[in-house]
């Protein structure tokens, strides 16, 4: 309850670990918020069948809030003056000149706060990808200030969890979205880095993943735990193995 | 399904020789973008800091996926095919977009903001866009690395012309090579990963082989 979690990737499309994370808090009973920029809602559903969990139906539950993106960004610049009376769009920033993710957050507020009549078992918000809110004008402070507010009001008050993806490049030239990683990596309680194999591309191994677990945080004196793993992607789930024990290798 | 063979030949036949018959493109409904025409109107669309070139070409996009009912909108219109959009030199100077004749552009995020509303526009709809962007322009590396997360297949054609390999033995008979950066990862988990990875390409006035 209460952690932070960052989903990180580099040389490879880490998405896989959120479409987990998707099915696995729903089939906890948790409410999730999802706030999804790159892909659209049937792009996630497809996939979450295949992993056994129905968004629709966790929509019309009250189960999962999904913000899409793509679709939020349109009905700004394209909707009707009459539509946009009421609540401001989540994405408001894109069409303001100061990158100010207020907006972004109330959604994310209202969605997660309890309503009294709520019994789930927890609270979660789900964020695919970070990066792309750069790519939309935000500046890393005004990004780093809407995870701020995120953990403070889901993490800390309302005791629920937050999950987020972000691409990093070791030899990326992209400063912003480095200084939101390094700085996001600081404040994680768990980090799941996602890299291709430096030995290039193999098709039994999709890459590997290290499991951080920052007991730094905790404890003054302890070092933070690491574990690696190799993985492969399959069409409903993925395995894990430890390096070099791939069934195509023994 | 297609057997694995020692060389896998991608190529469409077509000759730059010769103008397309008439008969072939007048049976089918073009639509074009002219950015010198389309400067004298009034956009309509709500802008948001994305550079004005790019805000009529969104919105003559939107117009035409609206009007011609690839987005569904309208079911009278039974509509059976798919919007093809080319777009060409995206980010050059054509588009007025500084961001290749410039280290430090007026505004860096008018290329990935119109991207990403394209992106909305041709996930709502039946269509499919190809962009060609003369990335060895872009001075600017983080703006690629962000126009490629924000694309969902990238391919990239490296030229000999002008290198040492053009010289050298192993690449006589081809052009370029072939650089493919990412492939879309949809509605699934896993992605369709070719074997082959070194891939170059010969361009010829009547086909465009990648090998």
């Amino acid at each position: 309850q209460g952690k932070f979690t960052l989903l990180r990737d580099t040389r490879t499309d880490g998405s896989f670990l959120v479409h987990h994370f998707l099915s696995f808090y729903l089939r906890a009973g948790c409410k999730v918020c999802f706030v999804a920029l790159l892909q659209s809602f049937s792009h996630y559903n497809i996939v979450a069948q295949k992993l056994g969990v129905s968004l629709s139906a966790a929509k019309e539950r009250g189960q999962l809030v999904f913000l899409e993106g793509l679709k939020s960004c349109l009905d700004l610049l394209f909707g009707e003056e009459e539509e946009q009376s009421g609540q401001p769009s989540p994405l408001q920033f894109i069409s303001e000149s100061d990158s100010n993710l207020k907006a972004l957050f109330d959604f994310v507020r209202t969605s997660l706060t309890p309503t009294g009549s709520d019994s789930w078992k927890g609270l979660v918000l789900l964020v695919d990808d970070l990066s792309v809110l750069l790519s939309l004008g935000a500046t890393p402070v005004a990004v780093l200030d809407f995870v701020h507010y995120c953990r403070v009001v889901v993490c800390s008050q309302l005791k629920g969890n937050v999950v987020v993806l972000v691409h990093s490049n070791v030899d990326s030239e992209d400063e912003e979205n480095e200084l939101v990683v390094n700085s996001l990596c600081h404040h994680s309680d768990l980090i799941l880095w996602v890299e291709g194999l430096a030995t290039g591309f193999c098709k039994d191994v999709h890459g590997q993943m290290k499991i951080i677990r920052r007991v730094s945080l905790e404890l003054a004196a302890e070092q933070d735990h690491v574990q690696i793993y190799q993985y492969k992607i399959q069409d409903k789930n993925v395995t894990f193995f430890a390096r070099g024990l791939s069934a195509a290798v023994l | 399904q297609a057997s694995p063979t020692t060389s896998t030949k991608f190529g469409h036949y077509y000759d730059v020789s010769k103008t397309m018959s008439p008969e072939l493109f007048q049976s089918i409904k073009c639509h074009s973008f002219y950015l010198p025409e389309e400067l004298s109107s009034q956009p309509k669309m709500k802008s948001c800091n994305v550079n004005s070139a790019y805000t009529r070409l969104l919105q003559s996009i939107q117009r035409i996926i609206y009007q011609e009912g690839f987005d569904g909108s309208d079911p009278q219109k039974k509509q059976k095919n798919i919007l093809r959009i080319g777009i060409q030199s995206l980010g050059s100077l054509l588009w007025g977009d500084d961001i290749c004749s410039s280290d430090t552009p007026e505004d860096i995020h008018s290329l990935t903001k119109f991207l990403y509303v394209l992106r909305g526009l041709l996930r709502k709809s039946l269509s499919a866009c190809i962009i060609t962007v003369p990335a060895h322009l872009i001075q600017n590396k983080a703006i690629m690395e962000r126009v490629t997360n924000l694309s969902d297949t990238v391919v990239g054609l490296e030229s000999f012309i002008g290198s040492e390999r053009e010289t050298n033995p192993l690449y006589k008979d081809y052009h370029g090579l072939v650089h493919v950066h990412q492939i879309p990862r949809l509605n699934s988990l896993i992605c369709d990963v070719s074997d082959t990875k070194d891939l170059a390409f010969r361009l010829k006035r009547k086909l465009f082989t990648i090998e």
